[in-house]
């Protein structure tokens, strides 16, 4: 071939890779949600409770000085069950078992839910010890969605137990 | 033919031909397409050395690692800038070269046998690349960064070893703090070292490797790279926030592709896709394939340890030790794991030559299948059997164009496994036994099976390496053509027109003197 032509040919080629490079490095943009979607994220890590039986004098006496605990508490952890509630509908329910071998670690939730900007009335209720019936921790609010917005679903004992949090203003 | 063989040929047929288009405008030692490895390697310096830069004016405080490299762009965009954009265009190719190395090599069926070893190093590498590609987009916490860490995080904690517990970290702006970004620069750092020494393990069987193409493709990457930097730099999004979701990300498509299909699929198909493609491409060289052939065998008596096949086998599968029988003198030894059987080193064996009187001809490095004494034995017959005006021999290699199509009463042809097999004094043999031309035809330039087999051919033949054509034959009455494997008909014309080129120079021009060979037992 022509050296001209070469040169141009290899001219041309080069300049397509690099625009294929330059074009796809940050093309087409990719919408992962609507516009007018907000986004609610169910996260929790949280060890379960366990149910603590109290040693009669009797036990204690038998057992040496440097083991007389007065509670007898099984290394197991209970399942965790989260019920969420969306405008008084079952949104999501969900049971966290704990980890572990002997089911002694903390159980684990992500869930992330889609829902179109707005206000709601969010219920999040929870059972960290399924030996009981009903919830030990419950957090109702009502909530306002902005486009975009994430609004997380935590649980923390020292910020007060379930909690909402938007942007970097909690919720107790 | 299984459904693999016939993607492979799709494939192969697919690649022969666009390197065939390439080397028009390229050339062989300039088509980047033949040279995938070494470009790679050459985007990998690039990265390097523009992400040392990069690394040493980073802020890794979560308030400043941001600010920081926005600086870099805006206010030192001369530097800074054009080495940001380097390194992420860099990095982009570097993704698609490796695919297309990946590609090729499976297309042309190098994978298996021999190649067992660099193909199995080389699958790892892919992990390498995304770990630290993905990474990489993290550490400017943008908003695409923010986009890609919460998205993997979500795939990761579809795994049962994370469960849940990783996408925590970037659940609200007060998930993370300083030390994350320390933590990832950490790992920005040393995933491309583990993968520098993995391309080393990954090279470590092959000799005379092409750590960088040539200067000419070099400079034009290069150039390409600094005019897309110019045109359109690599700038950063909106500050990361982790209380909003990103919903229009500026995506790399090349390195960032997995969070759509995940959105698209589900993190289970993804991880299927992922753990199912490595899986499978650990398992391919095992799959059923065509026995190897014989490895090259060394004859103690004729090795006179010149180590010529020491230095021209292209896999490092020859090595030199003290010869059993005769003192102070080495011996080529053949190591059977990487052997490619391709012949050269009997090419490259002094003994090769068919001048030698016996009537067996035994060489020190010889291929079982094809070994030198048949090649003298058919080149023999075939010049018997020649007439005409003007009588060439063809000398081919079975992985390019076939040349027994070219058979004529006034052209003797011979296949051998490749090119470089042909010891230089087998063409002053048939010129001085009655051929008027020789013509050796093997793979492109940069496309050798056996990747040295031409190249030392060409050396050889134009007296610049070991074997040497003697200085008695005119280099004029020979032709090397260098055609892929469906280029028949570019052979055929190239032979025409050195039978047409030797015709016009007359019968007496240049002739070697003429040799009959005197039998011995």
């Amino acid at each position: 071939m022509v050296k001209p032509v070469a040169i141009i040919g290899q001219i041309v080629l080069y300049g397509a890779f690099a625009a294929f490079i330059g074009y796809f490095s940050t093309n087409p943009i990719y919408r992962q949600i609507p516009d007018d979607v907000a986004l609610v994220k169910l996260s929790m890590s949280h060890l379960g409770s366990r149910e603590c039986r109290k040693r009669s004098a009797e036990e204690l006496a038998k057992l040496p000085p440097n083991m007389r605990a007065p509670l007898d508490c099984p290394r197991g952890r209970s399942d965790t069950r989260i019920v969420l509630e969306l405008d008084d509908k079952p949104l999501y329910e969900v049971i966290m078992k704990p980890t572990g071998l002997s089911r002694d670690g903390v159980g684990t939730v992500y869930k992330r839910f889609e829902l179109k900007s707005g206000s709601y009335k969010l219920a999040v209720k929870m059972n960290d010890n399924l030996v009981n019936p009903g919830f030990n921790f419950v957090k109702e609010a009502q909530i306002t969605l902005k486009p975009a917005e994430i609004l997380v679903i935590d649980f923390n004992p020292d910020r007060g137990g379930l909690f909402f949090q938007q942007g970097r203003a909690t919720q107790h | 033919m299984s459904l693999h063989a016939a993607l492979r040929g799709g494939a192969h047929s697919v690649f022969e031909r666009s390197e065939n288009l390439l080397d028009a405008f390229f050339g062989g030692a300039d088509n980047p397409l033949r040279h995938l490895g070494a470009l790679g390697l050459f985007f990998l310096w690039i990265l390097v050395a523009s992400g040392l830069y990069l690394y040493t004016v980073l802020d890794t405080s979560i308030e400043g690692v941001y600010g920081s490299i926005s600086w870099l762009t805006q206010e030192q965009w001369y530097l800074g800038g054009v080495l940001r954009s380097l390194h992420r265009y860099a990095s982009d190719a570097f993704v698609i070269v490796m695919f297309l190395h990946l590609l090729r090599e499976w297309a042309y069926g190098r994978y298996h046998g021999f190649r067992l070893y660099s193909w199995v190093t080389g699958v790892p590498l892919i992990w390498l690349v995304f770990i630290s590609g993905i990474g990489g987009y993290w550490i400017v916490w943008d908003r695409l960064a923010q986009f890609s860490a919460v998205a993997t995080t979500e795939l990761l904690d579809w795994l049962p070893i994370f469960d849940g517990v990783t996408a925590r970290n970037f659940l609200a702006p007060d998930s993370i703090n300083d030390r994350f970004f320390t933590v990832l620069v950490f790992i920005h750092i040393g995933v491309p070292l583990m993968l520098i020494l993995g391309l080393w393990a990954h090279v470590n069987r092959i000799s005379r490797v092409d750590y960088l193409p040539t200067r000419r493709v070099m400079l034009a990457t290069l150039g390409a790279f600094l005019l897309l930097a110019a045109i359109k730099p690599a700038v950063s999004d909106a500050p990361a926030d982790l209380s909003l979701a990103v919903n229009d990300a500026r995506l790399d498509w090349f390195i960032l592709f997995l969070h759509p299909l995940t959105d698209l699929t589900s993190a289970g198909a993804v991880w299927t896709l992922i753990f199912g493609a490595t899986i499978l491409l650990f398992a391919l060289p095992f799959l059923p394939h065509p026995g190897r052939q014989p490895i090259a065998v060394v004859d103690a008596q004729n090795c006179n340890g010149c180590s010529r096949c020491h230095a021209d086998c292209p896999y490092e599968a020859i090595v030199m030790a003290p010869h059993p029988e005769k003192r102070a003198h080495k011996i080529a030894v053949v190591d059977a794991d990487l052997c490619a059987a391709c012949g050269i080193c009997a090419g490259s064996c002094p003994s090769s030559t068919p001048f030698r009187s016996q009537q067996r001809l035994v060489t020190g490095i010889d291929m079982p299948q094809l070994p030198v004494d048949a090649l003298r034995r058919q080149l023999e017959a075939r010049l018997a059997e020649l007439s005409g005006g003007t009588r060439l021999v063809v000398f081919g290699c079975d992985r390019s164009a076939d040349v027994g199509a070219l058979a004529a009463p006034d052209t003797a042809t011979l296949s051998l496994i490749c090119a470089g097999m042909l010891p230089p004094s087998f063409v002053e043999y048939a010129l001085r036994s009655g051929a008027d031309g020789v013509v050796v035809a093997g793979c492109r330039d940069g496309g050798c099976e056996f990747r040295l087999g031409m190249e030392w051919t060409r050396e050889r033949l134009t007296r610049r390496r070991e074997p040497q054509l003697r200085q008695l034959v005119p280099l004029e009455r020979i032709e090397v053509v260098p055609v892929a494997r469906s280029e028949g008909r570019k052979l055929a014309a190239a032979v025409a027109e050195f039978r047409t080129r030797l015709e016009s120079q007359g019968e007496v021009a240049n002739r070697p003197p003429a040799y009959t060979r005197r039998n011995h037992g």
